[in-house]
């Protein structure tokens, strides 16, 4: 199209062309209402940079309103109870119902910005614009949502078991809250830290599967029964090398404990996806599988079957599977982030920022990832992904996890300095990655890349004969 | 204890994301394996044949646009071509570089839709099709600058094409020709080293080439099974002959070459839109020819090479204005047919992205 001549403007483009970014509508206030922000933009910044001069100068350490860690205000809550002589029970009470309100809404608020990240991403990936009708960028897109699934109706299909559909949009939610307990937000911080926080964090993932296959059984249709049925499959693969890799990191920190897992890798300045590469490809490629994502999305293949389990759900049902599948994605984030990214550690950085904006950031950071192979990736098939789990995954977690056996134990008892150990084992660990993968492809005969091959450029014309000659010439 | 299998019919359309239209699979189903199928067409069925019958020739032309609503400039070729034969009309040669010129963009544009909805299918989420539907919609945009249509073009006429390309036209066209090498190699690089599309395309699907000449395949589904059929070399037409252009052929026969070899056609499409910019003589778009067009007495199959294959229309004129018999030989109906050899016995997936492969077009089924 010609600069000369501009197409016709249809509806949709005028509106475009004449929607005012938040710069320019910034920029068209009067005089005095821009002096106004300037002078709060100024204010905000000195009383940033006093906050930033205190935290510094460590005169915060230690208070209960000490922003880097909220965990003390649970503590100085705590002593101040048992000073005044009111039942220990009390605190518990109320720190456990406030931080439970707390994740909630956390995960609440972080779903909503999800759901716009996310969208607003893929269509970056992807040259288009993305939601940016409703609210500034379309930030307020996600809440339309939202109200646009309450008000539809809920449909039950006729051959339904009407209390087993019923019931999985809320048995989903139960586990996807749950898994966010033992996540350590910053030193001393998190809901529940359970001394087998590892086990616990296993154990609740593999629930979620259970209110999967109810949906899809309940549904009576076909395409939910095969979504539940590969969902299902899947799980059952994918637990054993998830665990697998959990327990060669547990192998190293020596605790069950996800605030001692963080903790010992803030005191060795290592993350362990440095120290087990394989593992944490294994922790997250596993896991895409376990929350139904690209690659891995097989439960709910759209181009396949449709929504997969969650085909029959329509309004707020199916929006609470959608949400469920967000928030797993952003709880594996928050996993991935704590087992193998140094949780709320940042060489030293935790001194200085809260670590559960750290964690947060991380979190976000894995999110991003897992939105960026969903933009960019085709779907495996069922039998590859299991062929990929029993083949690949689990035999080479299980070698890893001997080397790391080994590894751990020269750490501990070698009394070499940590920088030889620790240096050592990464070394061996990412050579056995590069050499394990190539080797045991080899072993097992895959080699996709040379099934790449360009088509025959010919100038013959005809039929089967001809196809023979060019096929024997090439 | 013992398993008991009880195989189960599992209706795939006629609306579902990857029928790519109303169309509807029913499929007999083990578990994920397909043990039968029936293809059940018709949802889109507006009789074109028998409505074709009442009206003159030029007023089929319009007819040809819904028939194959994502490639209408070369069913505009080929109802033309065939009445022309019929009528013994002339065409003067700027009509037929423009023919060229305008089948191939459309061919371009066929084959980025065709290809991208095949990686959909596959499972990527619909970034590589939107890539391809950056070039599509440039495409879109030069018909709509000559003809004032972008689907559903209406643009040959019998004796020449309706309008001469406005100058404007020269300058964007020669932009896209410009970009075009770059975008296709994006393309390229976005699937087709992609190990996990390999894993899902590759020895699936696979038609042998004797399989695919009984079957009458036609198109990019003959030529990736290693066939050279191509109607541009084999029966040139227009100006097909004086271009210079090679035709790709696939080496296995599985969805990976169907994808590969469309890929390449784009490229070959290029060089021979370029070709024709080059040679392209001024003089008449357009022969005059009567409104009420008689042709003598007689019958004729004409036949392109349109995106999706052999195109044929067969044509019988008793002497009056309006066809005694006007059929369609649909590309897509015909290798349709196929669908089954390639999905029984193989599960689900497989079974999608082999349909997705024969790059169907329902409107073009259904007629």
């Amino acid at each position: 199209m010609s600069a000369e001549a501009p197409r016709p403007a249809t509806p949709m483009a005028r509106q475009i062309l004449e929607h005012r970014s938040l710069l320019s509508r910034a920029r068209a206030l009067p005089g005095e209402a821009r002096f106004v922000l300037a002078v709060l933009t100024l204010g905000a910044l000195v009383t940033g940079a006093g906050i930033g001069f205190l935290v510094v100068t460590g005169q915060l350490d230690g208070r209960w309103y000490d922003i880097r860690d909220l965990g003390n205000a649970t503590a100085h809550f705590r002593d101040w109870t048992q000073r005044q002589g009111i039942d220990s029970s009390v605190p518990y009470l109320v720190t456990g119902l406030l931080g439970g309100i707390g994740i909630l809404s956390l995960v609440g608020g972080w779903l909503v910005i999800g759901v716009w990240a996310e969208r607003r991403l893929i269509a970056k990936f992807q040259i288009r614009q993305g939601p940016n009708r409703v609210g500034p960028f379309g930030l307020l897109q996600p809440l339309a949502d939202a109200v646009k699934l309450l008000q539809k109706e809920v449909l039950i299909p006729i051959g339904a078991d009407k209390l087993l559909f019923f019931l999985p949009p809320i048995l989903i939610f139960i586990p996807a809250m749950l898994g966010w307990g033992p996540v350590p937000w910053a030193p001393k911080m998190s809901y529940a830290d359970l001394n087998v926080g590892v086990v616990y964090t296993i154990a609740i993932s593999s629930l979620g599967v259970l209110a999967v296959f109810l949906a899809g059984w309940s549904s009576n249709n076909h395409y939910a029964l095969l979504g539940a049925m590969r969902t299902v499959a899947m799980m059952v693969s994918y637990e054993i090398p998830i665990s697998i890799s959990l327990l060669a990191v547990v192998l190293f920190t020596g605790s069950l404990q996800l605030s001692d897992i963080v903790a010992w890798q803030a005191q060795h300045y290592i993350w362990m996806i440095v120290l087990l590469p394989f593992g944490a490809f294994t922790f997250l490629f596993a896991s895409t599988a376990e929350i139904n994502r690209t690659p891995n999305d097989i439960g709910e293949a759209e181009s396949e079957i449709v929504a997969g389990f969650h085909t029959e759900y329509s309004g707020m049902k199916a929006g609470l599977f959608l949400a469920v599948e967000l928030g797993n994605a952003l709880l594996v984030g928050a996993m991935m982030s704590t087992f193998f990214l140094g949780g709320y550690s940042l060489f030293g950085l935790e001194e200085w920022v809260p670590g559960y904006l750290i964690m947060g950031a991380k979190t976000f950071l894995v999110y991003f990832g897992f939105v960026w192979l969903r933009a960019t990736l085709p779907r495996f098939r069922l039998d590859q992904l299991m062929a990929f789990a029993w083949k690949f995954l689990i035999p080479l977690s299980i070698i890893q996890l001997l080397f790391v056996a080994v590894e751990s134990m020269l750490i501990v008892q070698s009394g070499l300095p940590g920088i030889v150990t620790i240096g050592g084992s990464v070394i061996i660990n990412a050579g056995l990655t590069v050499i394990g993968v190539r080797a045991w492809a080899n072993a097992i005969g895959y080699s996709p890349k040379e099934m790449a091959s360009p088509p025959i450029m010919t100038n013959g014309v005809g039929g089967l004969r001809a196809a023979e000659q060019i096929r024997a010439a090439s | 204890m013992t398993t008991v299998n009880e195989p189960y019919v599992l209706n795939i359309g006629p609306q579902h994301p990857s029928t790519h239209g109303v169309f509807r699979l029913r499929v007999v189903m083990d578990g994920e394996v397909i043990r039968d199928l029936d293809m059940i067409v018709g949802y889109l069925h507006r009789s074109m044949e028998k409505l074709a019958e009442e009206r003159t020739y030029t007023q089929n032309i319009p007819f040809t646009d819904r028939a194959d609503y994502l490639a209408a400039m070369s069913n505009n070729l080929g109802v033309c071509l065939a009445v022309e034969r019929l009528a013994g009309v002339e065409v003067p040669e700027r009509a037929s570089y423009l023919r060229v010129i305008f089948a191939e963009l459309q061919r371009i544009a066929s084959h980025a839709m065709a290809n991208g909805t095949l990686v959909s299918d596959a499972g990527a989420w619909q970034t590589p099709l939107l890539y391809m539907f950056r070039e599509r919609e440039k495409i879109l945009d030069l018909f709509e600058m000559t003809c004032g249509a972008r689907l559903t073009t209406n643009y040959m006429r019998i004796g020449g094409v309706a309008f001469d390309p406005p100058p404007e036209f020269w300058s964007a066209l020669q932009e896209l020709l410009d970009e075009m090498p770059t975008r296709i190699d994006e393309y390229a690089s976005l699937v087709v080293d992609s190990e996990i599309f390999l894993a899902r395309t590759r020895n699936v699907g696979v038609i042998s080439a004797a399989d695919a000449i009984n079957g009458s395949l036609v198109g990019p589904a003959l030529r990736g099974s290693g066939v050279p059929w191509d109607l541009r070399k084999a029966e040139p037409y227009c100006v097909y002959d004086r271009m210079n252009f090679e035709v790709p052929v696939g080496r296995h026969g599985d969805v990976y070459d169907r994808f590969m070899v469309r890929l390449e056609e784009t490229r070959q499409s290029v060089e021979i839109i370029k070709q024709a910019v080059a040679q392209i003589p001024d003089g008449p778009h357009k022969t005059d020819i009567p409104l009420a067009l008689r042709p003598p007495p007689g019958e004729v199959y004409g036949r392109v090479e349109g995106p999706r294959g052999e195109l044929g229309f067969y044509v019988v004129s008793d002497g009056t204005p309006a066809p005694y018999r006007f059929h369609i030989r649909a590309p897509s109906l015909i290798n349709l047919s196929l669908l089954r050899e390639m999905a029984v016995g193989v599960s689900l997936p497989d079974a999608v992205v082999a349909l997705g492969s024969l790059d169907i077009v329902v409107g073009d089924i259904d007629r």
